[in-house]
């Protein structure tokens, strides 16, 4: 399990004021694997399929159908009230789906318990994030690894297996050093995590969320309140971790953003999907001009 | 040149202080000694003050094992449990019955099943964890505070239940069983302990403690008994460090800061939830056994909430999250606000002439009219022991308001398996982390990382002042009342109470 520790390789060398924004054609750095042992590029990683979700009278999503590529960034737009978090929560188990399914990588995952979503390979960012504050930031990353044998209780107490617990620890803090360089955040690392700024903390909890070892990634509003420049970077990790085969699915209403980093959008209105297709289509299509953009275009 | 030797005294101490081991050898060692100073000022003999001390290690070992269980359930986890006293009671009931002999014997008693005191210890530490399942699957779905009114209400269900009628006797599977209702269950099946005071050994002991303290075999028994909860209580401590640091701890304290997060990063976190309650429960159980299975019985009154909220200060004095808090809070605790206004009481009689109290509060405050405040002074020190509840109340709300995080300060046991700092390996190595080798990476980067450390010990000590300075309060306070103790004093009563364990009270 610890395969992955060379593969999020750090990219020291890479100067932090260095922006220019990587467009999605040209990935940067291609030293690492696919995340997965097979190559899925092309294929459906999620595929939500007529999704509903009530709350007493209103309907937040109402019959919500669209799949995401793997190896792909696509976002998720729509004016507030669409329901994109709420759909958010029903993919990731936090909210039950009244109707419809869900399937991740062809198996399906309609209404399972948010943890075992992450045994999947899907995991979420929070809107706001949702650091452990009384945690060190070493503490915040070693906990999400999957497969930690000190977890068992009698693991951690016993004598003898406690060795082996002690050994994966030491692999693993290996491997949480290796997530700090590539976001380039170790000089916090033994900063309690509600000390951190807004900025650190929404890295902290993408960098957090690789470590569940993912293969797909749920980033809600990952840029809300994070100024231009922590802005770039953060679009500079997400290009880097889709060039080694993770699939982004990211809430956010940056338009601008969206038409230029994601290769597929999809819009949402009024809890049902309105249009979706290649930042262009959508930009032009009337009912999206009408319902987020404004006739603004 | 000697304020910088004085410096260097200082810097040297505050290193030292930084070893758990040390603060709480120090603690106790402070409150060792005061007492020893005040079973002086009593004029106890040495056999009484050892006592005494013996007495203060009892009830210190008994809170530090229910205070450190309480810890693992709300410092760690986040687990509001306001029901402590019920899973003691079912620890210390089914023990005594599994243990009290079949036959019943005398009159007044009820039967148990007679079996072995190691079995009958397990069965009450297993019946308490499983009281704590049964609490634990239906309320974790609870939010914080409604499984708090859950586990309170639990407990007083189970305190009612033992007082109940209905299982003052009850037949089982053929087996006649009974918790003795309000009158209590009398301990008619041996000391628990004759294992260890029928060892050969144990009567070389009783020799020793004769020739150096002039203890009797009921006092040396007592002390042995005392030395037994400590090792206990050391290996509680052991086990819930062990539990704490550790890949399960730190999905504990995963939980505590954010149980949904938590689950979005792949943690099932009923099970964790459940699985250390379950355990907490069941030393609650193992603690509330030690503290009272060598007496000579038990009634349903010895678990009224009370001894939760005792629990509760010894925990907040130590501060929340932090295991030797634990222990230190309830060492506090014992000596200052539980056993204290006792002795403090004792001492002001012996050095100051009170004189009689009035009967009714109304005669004590009638004089203050005519500007008299002596009959209020002699009421007031008449009801110094009922007035303990009141110094609690507001040592809790000092403690509340002054420092929240307990007198360690917010004090963090890292939770994982090894200690977190410093990469082990060099940057960019990747594989095969050597050991624990403390190469560090960056220059800016091991710069940043001492400037942490810093900031760590400097919280550290400030807590660790905080911490002496209480003590030295305390002695100050011993020897200003022991000047005035050249004001002529009536001696009344120089006995000292010869405290066994079979008698060991609360004060309420």
């Amino acid at each position: 399990m610890s395969d992955r520790s060379t593969d999020v390789q750090s990219t020291e060398a890479e100067p932090t004021t260095d922006t220019a924004n990587t467009s999605p054609d040209t990935p940067t750095d291609a030293n690492a694997v696919s995340p997965s042992a097979v190559d899925r590029t092309g294929e459906i990683e999620l595929a939500v399929d007529g999704l509903v979700k009530r709350f007493g009278g209103i309907t937040a999503v109402d019959g919500a159908s669209f799949e995401v590529e793997s190896g792909s960034i696509t976002g998720l737009i729509g004016p507030n009230g669409a329901g994109k978090s709420t759909t958010f929560h029903c993919i990731t188990g936090i909210h039950q789906p009244d109707e419809g399914t869900v399937a991740f990588q062809g198996q399906d995952i309609t209404g399972i318990a948010p943890y075992e979503c992450a045994d999947y390979g899907l995991v979420r960012t929070f809107q706001i994030a949702r650091e452990m504050a009384n945690m060190t930031v070493l503490e915040n990353l070693m906990l999400p690894a999957k497969h930690q044998q000190g977890e068992a209780l009698w693991r951690s107490v016993m004598p003898l297996a406690r060795r082996e617990v002690e050994a994966q620890e030491r692999d693993l803090l290996e491997r949480v050093w290796d997530t700090l360089e590539f976001f380039e955040i170790e000089h916090i690392a033994e900063e309690k995590a509600g000390n951190l700024s807004g900025g650190q903390r929404k890295l902290l909890e993408m960098a957090r969320a690789l470590m569940t070892e993912p293969e797909m990634l749920l980033l809600d509003e990952p840029f809300a309140g994070v100024n231009p420049t922590l802005e770039r970077k953060l679009l500079e990790h997400i290009h880097e971790l889709r060039a080694e085969g993770y699939t982004f699915l990211i809430v956010e209403h940056d338009m601008d953003l969206i038409m230029e980093h994601c290769e597929h959008v999809i819009v949402m209105h009024q809890g049902s999907v309105l249009a979706e297709g290649v930042p262009g289509q959508v930009t032009s299509n009337e009912q999206v001009i009408e319902a987020y953009l404004g006739g603004e275009v | 040149m000697s304020s910088t030797a004085n410096a260097d005294r200082r810097t040297q101490l505050e290193s030292l202080w930084e070893h758990d081991a040390v603060k709480i050898i120090a603690v106790i060692g402070a409150i060792y000694i005061v007492y020893a100073l005040i079973g002086l000022i009593l004029g106890y003999s040495l056999d009484g003050i050892v006592n005494t001390l013996r007495r203060m290690t009892y009830l210190i070992a008994v809170y530090g094992m229910v205070t450190l269980a309480l810890n693992l359930h709300w410092g760690y986890t986040g687990l509001f449990n306001i029901g402590v006293a019920g899973f003691m009671a079912i620890g210390l009931y089914v023990t005594m019955m599994l243990a009290k002999p079949a036959d019943p014997g005398g009159a007044a008693q009820y039967a148990g099943l007679g079996l072995p005191m190691p079995i009958a210890i397990i069965g009450g530490v297993v019946a308490a964890g499983l009281a704590g399942l049964v609490v634990a699957l239906p309320a974790l779905r609870l939010r914080a505070d409604y499984f708090a009114i859950t586990t309170i209400a639990f407990a007083e269900i189970v305190r009612l239940g033992i007082t109940s009628d209905a299982l003052q006797q009850f037949t089982i599977l053929g087996a006649e069983l009974g918790t003795g209702g309000g009158r209590g269950l009398i301990r008619n099946y041996d000391d628990p302990m004759n294992v260890i005071f029928q060892l050969e050994i144990f009567s070389s002991f009783v020799d020793l403690t004769n020739s150096l303290f002039g203890f009797g075999p009921t006092q040396a028994r007592a002390l042995a008994y005392s030395i037994v909860l400590v090792i206990v209580l050391a290996g509680i401590y052991w086990l819930i460090q062990r539990t704490s640091r550790s890949p399960f701890g730190r999905v504990l304290k995963a939980i505590r800061e954010d149980e949904e997060a938590a689950q979005s990063l792949g943690k099932d976190t009923n099970m964790f939830k459940i699985k250390v309650f379950v355990l907490g429960c069941a030393l609650m159980g193992l603690a509330g056994i030690l503290w009272r299975f060598r007496r000579t019985g038990v009634t349903p009154e010895a678990f009224r909430p009370h001894v939760t909220f005792y629990i509760w200060i010894a925990l907040i004095i130590g501060g929340a999250g932090s295991n030797t808090g634990s222990i230190l809070g309830s060492g506090l605790f014992v000596a200052v606000l539980f056993e204290g206004p006792q002795y403090l009481r004792r001492v002001i009689d012996q050095l100051v002439a009170i004189g009689d109290a009035p009967n009714t509060f109304a005669g004590a405050v009638g004089p203050l009219l005519s500007a008299n405040p002596v009959p209020l002074v002699r009421y007031t020190f008449a009801e110094f022991l009922t007035l303990q509840f009141v110094i609690m109340g507001v040592a809790l709300i000092l403690l509340m308001q002054r420092r929240p995080d307990g007198l360690l300060g917010h004090r963090e046991e890292t939770a994982a398996a090894i200690p977190l700092g410093a990469r082990p390996s060099a940057a960019g190595g990747g594989s095969g982390g050597g050991g624990g080798s403390d190469s560090v990476s960056g220059g800016g980067f091991a710069h940043s990382q001492t400037r942490d450390q810093n900031d760590d010990s400097d919280q550290q000590t400030d807590g660790g002042i905080d911490a002496e300075t209480v003590g030295t309060q305390a002695d100050t306070n011993d020897r200003s009342e022991d000047s005035e103790s050249s004001q002529g004093s009536e001696s009344s009563d120089n006995t000292y109470q010869t405290d066994d364990s079979t008698t060991d009270g609360e004060t309420q």
